[in-house]
């Protein structure tokens, strides 16, 4: 009994045992495309391959921890987490290293990195603590106050200034207190103030910022400039066609024609070679994993379980609605990866947690049902 | 209590289970709306995308053929190109070209005058891709500017072919010159609907045969598909087509004997055409002052410009087929011809001259004061009597002479392979009907006609329309067109084209008549105006000379030549052809204000006689080729 306890298919058991193999299945296929696409960018240089997948293990490693610790657990950490987040970010604006133009970076010992990426999911932790804790008697003021909780990283974020970043965590946290409950009408109300806040809103945007947006409007007004990415991704998106021009053969992209081919434009490499056959399979793959993901929300245990899970899929798909929107030319140009396909270290880091997360809740949803 | 936490608890799961379904909605309408623009992508508007994607990806790079060679008679390059490295700025991409300029001066040598240059081109050719700023650079300039090249975005090397003429004003009327595409070749480009053949092409024939074989010369442009990535670097040759070079001319010309010529002839301005009565081929053909072609190739700066188009000598206007010229004396011999053809004279027809010949109360003149005694017909050509062909022309009538003439090419373009030719003026009561517009200037008189007879009058004819009717004349009445391309060789396919003489026609005349008029002529040179010039010749010839008067001459005032100014003396000219059985030359020669024809034009043409026909150098004259190896220094 004993030696059958330590036999290689218990300790196997026991390892898998919070990993849901849908999420996995679906993040790992993702995460695959991501690879295969990353080769091509990088023109068949394995470099830049392997660097991804050393993260990819390391963000995979990362998620298989937090999909062993109990939401209770998690719930513990959303408070320090928030308020290292906000120091961090206090100490971006304070002694944050420039990179283009933008104080984002921050050097803790050997390596450097972004607060930024951390309140992705520091505060949606944070903001579904806050309502959990207040579960029995949410008021009006207690929504006031999640704003304010939002509110603070999120101009943080915009005035190093990342916009990008600061309209996900912004919608991240909108999730959590839409998911919250707060009333249609009070979101109605806050639609149209939002709406009349454009315009002071327009005055407080750099113009680079503005820019983004009037050539999104018309990028052939400054096709060298603003306008070049938008005109070239939608060049080789149009160009890819049903079938695409097959793997390692995306011209736009193997004429250096495609800027930030292997970031934030990566979609635009994919979408040449593997055509709307490819964006297909791509946002079926989304598609299951955010209704995997909203499924396990809506049968959370908790109420702080239930918030985080569906916030953090979610973000997945503003993630993937972004940037393919903008890759594809209707949406603005700003800074956001796409969801396990884009290079990029912390990124992949925040996406595993995430599907940790989700995977951890899923894991304890019967748990503490009584 | 707990019944009612139940129940609130419910109700949160249901509001979450709501608005868990509201986002699923939400994202399956912002999917489809991203599937819906990748539908418009890659799709409907997949063939536009498709297209933009190859248009970024390919560049089509025409490769300009190389210009084919010019040649003489016997194989003598008169138009090579040689390969040079060039500064060229591209005005699209440069922001300050001033300052731009003023900064390249610090790294390789820019003068002035390629400044006016550039700044000349700059304005002539609107579409010009790149400029030269300098041309020519040496290995250290070359050297200095690569080094220094990241300051100066929008200026390049360029190696490129350059026409070089080695032989530099020699000959320069003839083959012309190329200059850069301007607005207006653009426009006949387009014309001629050749524009694509030009693409990368910057360079076109603008005279001489330059421009008259321009179509031979120039050849068929290549086409270089080329991937380029999005800083536009080549990274390979999809497709290439590749460039065909223009076709060889080999001229009829030989450029020894227009070397002699042109040497004989000296700093004097005038025009000498030499043929070859059988066939029309030109064998030297000069107009002086000639210029420099090389000065045009790399487009001529404004004050070398302004030297050649201001001044007085006119070198740019090609005398021997645009200048016009009363042919003086040396019209007597076709008038002769004219005579004896209409039946109004005959071998033995005479006057007794009494140095003026008398016509409705004028006298006109005879040259020679108080005449020449008995003249009869020999003779009449022989000492040039002005009296006797006073007469011949009053007795003839103008329609008769002019009818006569115009057969000999009188008065209408040869036909010769240039540009630019003139018609001159075969006077005829018509010519004046259209000339003039008061009535009274309209009506010819019979007066007119008697000047006529000696060459003056309204007589006006180019070089070459004299030199074709000398060699019609020479050749018994078989007039061939002039022409300087004896053959076009095609270098790739090995394909020779030649250009056969063109019997224009055949004047019917008596043989008899020519020969006596040729033994006239032959006289003129043994014993009568041309002697001195042709005596003990080695080879028989007949010639004619001739003087023609610049301004004209009050009656009873006398023409004093040092009392004339030098631009107002008498045109000096002078006719011949030799052999006189089967000629092989016939060469008219002109020297502006030389005064008396035999005096300025005569030795110039003995010169060319005695090397043509006998290989025999002048002194003065130094060894052929010497201009030449001159020009080599150069390159």
């Amino acid at each position: 009994m004993e030696l059958a306890q330590l036999s290689p298919r218990r300790i196997f058991h026991r390892m898998t045992a919070g990993i849901d193999s849908t999420l996995l299945t679906l993040s790992i296929c993702l995460a695959a495309l991501g690879i295969a696409t990353l080769f091509s960018a990088s023109y068949e240089n394995p470099g830049r391959v392997s660097a991804q997948l050393a993260n990819l293990s390391v963000a995979l490693a990362a998620m298989w921890l937090v999909a062993q610790i109990p939401p209770q657990t998690l719930m513990r950490f959303a408070v320090p987490a928030y308020l290292l987040g906000l120091a961090l970010l206090v100490g971006v604006a304070l002694a944050g290293e420039v990179v283009n133009g933008a104080r984002r970076w921050l050097h803790i010992g050997v390596t450097r990195f972004q607060p930024s990426e951390m309140m992705k999911l520091a505060l949606p932790m944070m903001l579904a603590w806050y309502f959990h804790k207040n579960e029995e008697t949410l008021r009006m003021r207690n929504f006031a106050a999640a704003a304010l909780l939002l509110a603070l990283p999120v101009l943080l974020i915009a005035r190093q200034p990342d916009l990008g970043t600061a309209v996900l965590v912004a919608a991240v946290g909108c999730y959590v207190i839409f998911f919250a409950g707060i009333g249609w009408k009070v979101i109605a109300s806050l639609g149209v103030l939002g709406l009349a806040a454009l315009f002071p809103l327009w005055g407080m945007l750099h113009d680079y910022q503005r820019r983004r947006i009037l050539t999104l409007i018309d990028p052939t007004q400054d096709p060298l400039g603003a306008g070049y990415h938008t005109i070239q991704s939608t060049i080789a998106v149009g160009s890819g066609g049903i079938t695409g021009k097959g793997w390692l053969h995306g011209t736009q992209t193997h004429l250096e024609f495609i800027p930030e081919r292997h970031t934030d434009f990566i979609f635009a490499v994919f979408s040449e070679e593997f055509g709307l056959i490819g964006n297909l399979l791509l946002m079926t793959l989304y598609l299951l994993l955010i209704a995997r993901g909203l499924m396990i929300a809506a049968n959370a245990a908790t109420f702080f379980a239930r918030l985080l899970a569906a916030a953090v899929t979610l973000m997945f798909f503003t993630y993937a609605f972004v940037n393919m929107g903008m890759v594809a030319g209707i949406l603005p140009v700003v800074g956001v990866p796409l969801p396990f396909i884009s290079y990029g270290g912390s990124a992949l880091l925040t996406l595993f947690i995430g599907i940790g997360i989700l995977m951890s809740v899923h894991s304890h949803r019967r748990l503490v049902q009584t | 209590m707990r019944l009612a936490e139940l129940r609130n608890h419910e109700r949160e799961v249901y509001v979450f289970q709501l608005r868990v379904g509201v986002a699923g909605v939400v994202v399956l309408v912002a999917f489809a709306l991203l599937f819906a623009r990748f539908f418009q992508l890659q799709v409907v508007q997949h063939d536009t995308y498709a297209s933009k994607a190859e248009d970024n990806r390919i560049s089509i790079v025409p490769i300009a053929p190389n210009r084919g060679l010019i040649l003489d008679r016997n194989g003598v390059v008169l138009a090579r190109n040689y390969s040079a490295y060039t500064l060229e700025i591209f005005p699209a991409k440069v922001k300050d070209l001033e300052r731009t300029i003023q900064e390249l001066g610090e790294v390789v040598e820019v003068q002035a005058k390629d400044r006016s240059r550039f700044r000349k081109l700059h304005a002539e050719t609107r579409n010009a891709e790149s400029l030269p700023i300098r041309t020519r650079l040496t290995d250290s300039e070359v050297a200095r500017f690569a080094a220094n090249r990241y300051r100066f975005p929008g200026v390049e090397i360029k190696a490129r072919l350059f026409r070089q003429y080695p032989y530099g004003d020699l000959a320069s009327h003839v083959i012309g010159y190329i200059g850069r595409i301007n607005t207006k070749d653009q426009e006949r480009l387009t014309e001629l609907d050749v524009e694509a053949n030009y693409r990368g092409t910057d360079f076109i024939g603008k005279t001489g045969l330059e421009a008259s074989y321009q179509q031979e010369l120039h050849g068929t442009t290549g086409m270089e598909q080329v991937e380029i990535d999005a800083a536009g670097r080549g990274i390979r040759t999809l497709a290439r087509t590749p460039a065909q070079a223009g076709n060889n001319l080999t001229l009829t010309l030989d450029i020894k004997l227009q070397e002699v010529a042109e040497t004989a002839f000296g700093d004097r301005r005038g025009a000498l055409v030499a043929i070859e009565p059988a066939t029309g081929g030109v064998l030297a053909f000069l107009s002086k002052p000639g210029f420099d072609p090389n000065l045009f190739v790399d487009g001529i700066d404004p004050q070398s410009w302004a030297e050649l188009n201001n001044s007085p000598d006119r070198p740019l206007n090609n005398r021997a087929i645009a200048g016009i010229y009363p042919p003086g004396s040396t019209f007597k011999p076709f008038m002769a011809m004219a005579a004896l053809e209409l039946g109004k004279r005959n071998f033995k027809s005479a006057i007794h001259d009494p140095g003026y010949f008398e016509f409705g109360g004028r006298r006109f003149r005879d040259s020679k004061p108080g005449g020449n005694g008995y003249v009869d017909l020999y003779k009449s050509i022989v000492v040039s009597s002005d009296t006797f062909y006073y007469q011949v022309a009053n007795d003839l009538g103008i329609d008769a002479i002019a009818g006569f003439m115009s057969k000999f090419g009188f008065g209408a373009k040869s036909g010769i392979d240039l540009e630019g030719e003139s018609i001159g003026v075969l006077p005829s009561p018509e010519w004046k009907q259209k000339r003039f517009s008061k009535p009274e200037q309209k009506k010819w008189y019979a007066g007119e006609t008697i000047s006529i007879g000696i060459g003056q009058g309204y007589n006006a004819y180019t070089p070459i329309q004299i030199a074709v009717a000398l060699a019609t004349l020479a050749a018994g009445g078989d007039m061939y067109r002039p022409r300087l391309v004896d053959h076009i060789d095609n270098l790739r396919t090995g394909e020779r084209r030649n250009i056969d003489p063109v019997l224009q026609q055949r004047i019917p005349l008596k043989p008899e008549n020519v020969e006596f008029v040729k033994r006239a002529m032959a006289g003129v040179n043994k014993e009568g105006t041309g002697a001195r010039a042709f005596g003990n010749a080695g080879y028989t010839n007949g010639g004619k000379t001739g003087t023609a008067q610049v301004i004209g001459m009050k009656q009873g005032e006398k023409y004093d030549e040092k009392k004339v100014a030098e631009r107002h003396r008498d045109h000096s000219l002078f006719i011949v052809f030799a052999p006189l059985e089967s000629p092989k030359i016939a060469l008219m020669v002109i020297v502006e204000n030389g005064g008396f024809g035999a005096r300025a034009a005569a030795p110039v043409a003995r010169t060319v006689l005695d090397y043509y026909l006998l290989g025999k150098l002048p002194e003065r004259v130094l060894k052929p080729g010497a201009a030449a190896e001159e020009a080599d220094e150069i390159d």
